[in-house]
């Protein structure tokens, strides 16, 4: 680790080095940061190849953004702060030609702040409307209603794009692109349409049948979680982790609190442990399985839904008897868990895994070996190795490009590392092999569930916390493994009993950049298909 | 066998004996006009009802049970409703063929009706060209469906509609041949004709290989040409929110709603009438006191069973399978069953010359 | 009048209350029997056939699609017939947040609903705004958007309670009148009316 930090040091003797020794965190001028971004992806000792996220900050003095790189082939974790004071007119230069999936990241940073990527071909509001007044995450926005009021006429639209070139003399221009070709017969699908999920919308060119380009739009759900969370103590801010990705509840609380803990170094006990990870993978098997009810409901075989709803609601029968709720169900809290199990919580979970063997069975021979099912699927979508990387697609969809991504192996939490499962992984990168690897996950969170069900330790679920809990001044970022991918959370904090700063890295932002990606070329049903197979839940992309 | 044409017969002479002839004629058709009219929306209301009921149970829940007893009342619940719903008035659509298209499909779909076998002498007409005449009034229906995909100035109804013209033009190629192979074993067009020929053993039995090699090929094609599942690509729900008629409401909506079920009916009372012998019970040859029994009962309810057993197969397909692509759908056509069609129709006749049939 | 749904008894709902309020002003004035006969057929019709908009925004869709599988099963009341284009449905579940962004969208499908429309706000984000009530980009409840029949509160609401309310919406739709504007009508034109979308 230490010649990561003194490589960098020598090649880049301007740049500050400060952080852990896993987690060391850079920071560097503007004017040098891009061919720092080319080292660090290009060089054989370092190659970070994937960008986790990037974090836009307002520090008030300035303005700038954490870029967190990850390295699929070392394993090492890095930062990289960038910074400007402008806040006039706030410029940073633009990594989306090194790492595909840092176009939408930076349109995000610059709807939330204000921050312009010299060099991003698409400059555009991601989440909010083009006549929004303001950037909601500075910390001086203006909340007053009146600016941006509630309004029933039709969304304003431009056809138009704004993208910022530097010119040979140094000197940034503005310049307009048009979205698509005049002439292109572009229909729109969605936000409401019942195959995008939920409210995603795609303009789509066609021609014919055949998709030109798709155009995201996102929004449409998107409720300023990480805003609301600055103004919230750090336990009131868990409840919103059940409403981003729904399917994902226990997940995404363990990920909080988990950095949460951290940062204020509680230890929690084993029971309580062995209680989040049970929950964890009991979502997972809830999840994937609605996905394969979805997914075949897209494709037009309605009544598979119906038989994995089924497993689902008896998960969802043993996660009631404990939690109390079938979906927002707030139970891992800073310090443990709410409650103790239920009585028959192990009885319960012994019967789901006996029955789903079989459930899995009955899909495969219901759907997966079906003639057109397998004519639908296969070689529909193919998603390469690299690409995935660079997009960002993690999770399930990105291990079926062959991509080793799975949190829970690479970067081991809680109890992951004494657990015996594989990481499935195939090579086909198409729509098939996404649907295989979710089937397969299921039955290896079936393996986990089978260790661990008679093995749960006595002890107390839940330990003492302060009553206010404050972190002490620094900055977290952890990513765990969410049913859909990898879901980071950054804190930053300033002493006080709330965040500074909570970004929440959601795994489904990337799913939905890499459509446009792989669709190009395929048919408007492909479409569905696609989008079906990546999995993505609009919530938790638009937070 | 009962024979309904006595009783049509005795109203007809009954009829001719107070009143001129074209006083008559006139009659006849206003009180079969009528007739027809509500055995259609009675059948179109089971139907709507058979198929939420049979796609229930393979769903393992119950289906309606609420409305009336049984949830039998659930669609004439449904057709109220549809009735008085408002129709939604459009900007910029073209009005008389936005108003043209579900009369059209409607009656394509009625149109067949009338030489649907139901009995013997229970037939509105009987032409000599009669399984003819409903090749070509149900391929009136695709016009419908394009008019209204093409009317409604919209861009979902207008690929739904492409392709709709494009499934149905094919697959009635499909149809046609299946049928042709058939009616070479008959040796006749008539309806009436078909049926009586297979006075001694229905044609899936008679004609063997070829005849259920074609009957394989037209519930593909007949699926394909009712535009449901897993042909459904004109008005595929997760793709194309309703396809065609998406911009259809009320009582307009309803008659593409209701045109839908009538064609399944009416594709497999064709499939009962070419290869399992109409309104025929079932006889086999040889078995005197056999067939005595089964011509007890009455041709109506066999024909209707028949219809209604072969309509399951249609709709279990829809419930188990997923929907195909646009091209995979009109490879299936071309490449593989037009071919395997025409090779039929050519063992088929191979088999008549050779008096290889039964 | 007792007003029920079947298989619920009458004693079994809450609002009864406000059910006989609408009862009296229904039949404030008398009514024509021919007329009232006619009333009640079509009330039949509606009130046993409401076909609901597939639109969701967020989690208590997901409670939605659990309401149609096998183990509440919304088939048994004849709901099961979502369409996907809102011509052609009777009301919409707005199941999740509306945020200021998709107010517009909401409002046009809305607008594109065919009459007699109706709408159950279910979860209290769509009541109220909710969890997210103090966000800068949501909607504080979708009451100041379309005028609301049936509110159904919870975070999701439990299937169970989806049920009752769109049991206790076939109620409201059996003391209307389809001759005459009694009950419904003419609140929603006045609402209509105070919140005009401009044409373009």
């Amino acid at each position: 680790m230490a010649n990561i930090k003194e490589k960098i040091a020598q090649l880049f003797p301007q740049a500050t080095i400060e952080g852990t020794e896993e987690q060391p965190l850079v920071s560097i001028a503007d004017a040098q940061w891009r061919s720092l971004a080319k080292t660090l992806r290009d060089d054989a000792d370092l190659q970070y190849d994937y960008l986790v996220t990037i974090v836009g900050m307002d520090w008030t003095d300035s303005l700038g953004c954490i870029y967190y790189l990850m390295s699929s082939k070392h394993n090492t974790m890095l930062g990289v702060k960038v910074a400007t004071t402008d806040r006039q007119k706030p410029m940073l230069h633009s990594v989306a030609d090194i790492w595909a999936v840092g176009c939408l990241y930076e349109r995000e940073v610059y709807d939330f702040y204000g921050i312009i990527f010299i060099g991003n071909p698409d400059m555009r509001r991601l989440f909010l409307n083009i006549d929004w007044v303001g950037y909601p995450l500075r910390k001086d926005y203006d909340e007053n209603p009146e600016l941006n009021p509630v309004s029933i006429e039709n969304e304003r639209q431009s056809d138009t794009t704004d993208t910022y070139v530097e010119d040979d003399k140094g000197n940034v221009v503005k310049r307009e692109v048009n979205v698509f070709e005049p002439g292109d017969f572009v229909v729109n699908i969605g936000p409401q349409h019942p195959a995008t999920h939920g409210v995603l919308r795609f303009r789509t060119a066609v021609d014919g049948e055949e998709i030109k380009k798709i155009d995201v739009y996102m929004g449409y759900i998107h409720r300023g979680v990480e805003k609301l969370c600055e103004n919230l103590t750090y336990p009131q801010t868990l409840h919103f982790m059940d409403r981003l990705d729904y399917f994902s509840a226990h997940n995404y609380h363990h990920a909080l609190c988990r950095v949460i803990e951290k940062a204020a170094g509680i230890q929690i006990s084993r029971r309580a442990e062995v209680i989040r990870v049970m929950m964890d993978e009991l979502s997972r098997i809830a999840s994937h399985c609605l996905f394969i009810g979805t997914y075949c409901m897209d494709l037009g075989a309605t009544t598979m839904l119906f038989y994995t709803l089924r497993v689902r609601e008896q998960i969802l029968d043993i996660m009631e008897k404990t939690c109390g709720a079938r979906m927002t169900f707030n139970y891992d809290c800073i310090g443990g868990v709410m409650q103790d199990l239920a009585p028959d919580f192990q009885a319960d979970v012994k019967a789901l895994i006996a029955v789903l063997p079989k459930n899995i069975k009955e899909y495969n021979k219901v759907f997966t070996g079906n003639v057109i099912a397998k004519n639908r699927m296969e070689g529909v979508g193919v998603l390469s190795r690299e690409d995935a990387i660079s997009y960002a697609v993690t999770g399930p969809s990105g291990r079926a490009s062959g991509w080793a991504c799975d949190m829970r192996k690479l970067r081991p939490y809680s109890i992951y590392s004494e657990l015996d499962f594989n990481e499935v992984v195939a090579t086909e990168g198409d729509s098939m092999a996404r649907f295989k690897v979710r089937i397969a996950e299921m039955e290896e969170s079936a393996k986990i569930l089978e260790q661990l069900v008679d093995n749960i330790p006595d002890g107390e679920y839940c330990v003492k916390v302060p009553k206010v809990l404050k972190l002490p001044a620094g900055r977290w970022f952890e990513v765990t493994e969410g049913c859909r991918g990898a879901f980071g959370v950054y804190i930053e904090s300033d002493g006080s009993t709330k965040p500074y700063r909570l970004k929440l890295a959601t795994p489904c932002l990337p799913l939905a950049g890499v459509v446009d990606h792989i669709t190009r070329g395929s048919k408007i049903a492909d479409l569905i298909t696609i989008g079906g197979s990546l999995d993505y839940i609009v919530p938790d992309m638009d937070r | 066998m009962q024979d309904f044409s006595i009783i049509t017969n005795w109203i007809h002479n009954l009829l001719a004996s107070f009143m001129p002839g074209w006083l008559t004629v006139t009659v006849e058709c206003l009180l079969v006009g009528v007739g027809l009219l509500l055995v259609y929306s009675v059948l179109a209301l089971f139907y709507i009802l058979y198929e939420r009921k049979l796609c229930a149970w393979f769903q393992c829940r119950l289906g309606p049970n609420r409305v009336g007893p049984w949830g039998l009342l659930q669609s004439v619940a449904d057709m109220f409703k549809i009735l008085i719903k408002e129709l939604i008035e459009l900007k910029h659509v073209d009005r008389f063929l936005f108003a043209l298209a579900p009369y059209l499909v409607i009656i394509a779909s009625m149109l067949a009706f009338s030489v649907m076998p139901w009995g013997r002498g229970l037939q509105v007409v009987d032409f000599n060209i009669g399984i003819f005449f409903l090749l070509a009034v149900s391929s009136i229906g695709v016009l419908g469906i394009l008019l209204a995909g093409w009317s409604s100035n919209n861009k979902f109804t207008l690929i739904g509609a492409m392709r709709s013209g494009a499934q149905m033009v094919s697959y009635e190629l499909s149809i046609g041949l299946s049928v042709l192979t058939m009616v070479c074993l008959a040796g006749t067009m008539s309806v009436e004709g078909i049926v009586m020929a297979q006075y001694d053993g229905w044609f899936i039995f008679k004609g063997h290989i070829p005849a259920i090699i074609a009957f394989v090929i037209y519930m593909i094609a007949g699926t394909a040409e009712t535009n449901r599942g897993p042909f459904d690509l004109p008005e595929a729900e997760s793709e194309l929110t309703a396809g065609y008629h998406t911009e259809y409401s009320g009582i307009h909506f309803g008659f593409f709603y209701l045109a839908e079920y009538l064609n399944l009916f009416i594709v497999s009372g064709v499939a009962a009438l070419l290869f399992f012998g109409g309104w025929m019970p079932l006889h086999v040859p040889g078995w005197e006191g056999f067939n005595e029994v089964m011509d007890y009962i009455p041709g109506l309810v066999w024909f209707i069973l028949k219809a209604f057993t072969l309509s399951a197969i249609i709709i279990w397909f829809k419930w188990t399978f997923p929907r195909l692509r646009i091209d995979q759908l009109l490879s299936l056509e071309w490449k593989y069953l037009l071919p395997i069609n025409l090779v039929n129709l050519v063992l088929m006749v191979a088999i008549i010359v050779l008096g290889w049939h039964f | 009048m007792e007003v029920t749904t079947k298989s619920m008894p009458y004693e079994a709902f809450k609002d009864n209350e406000y059910i006989e309020g609408l009862v009296k002003e229904l039949q404030d004035g008398g009514v024509n029997v021919v007329v009232g006969t006619f009333d009640k057929l079509i009330n039949w019709g509606r009130s046993n056939s409401i076909w609901p908009l597939t639109f969701a925004t967020s989690c208590c869709g997901i409670e939605f699609v659990s309401l149609g599988a096998a183990r509440f099963d919304m088939a048994r009341f004849g709901w099961e017939v979502a369409r996907a284009s809102p011509r052609q449905a009777d009301f919409m579940m707005v199941a999740g947040t509306i945020v200021n962004r998709m107010v517009p969208v909401f409002r046009r499908l809305y607008d594109q609903l065919a009459e007699p429309k109706y709408v159950i706000a279910c979860g209290s984000c769509a009541i109220s705004g909710g969890p997210f009530r103090k966000s800068y980009h949501v909607a504080k409840g979708i009451e100041g958007i379309v005028p609301v029949d049936v509110f159904v509160p919870g975070c999701p609401p439990r299937p169970e309670a989806m049920i009752y309310g769109i049991m206790q919406l076939s109620r409201k739709i059996k003391v209307e009148r389809f001759f005459g504007g009694v009950n419904r009508k003419q609140k929603r034109e006045d609402f209509l009316n105070s919140h005009p979308v401009e044409d373009k």
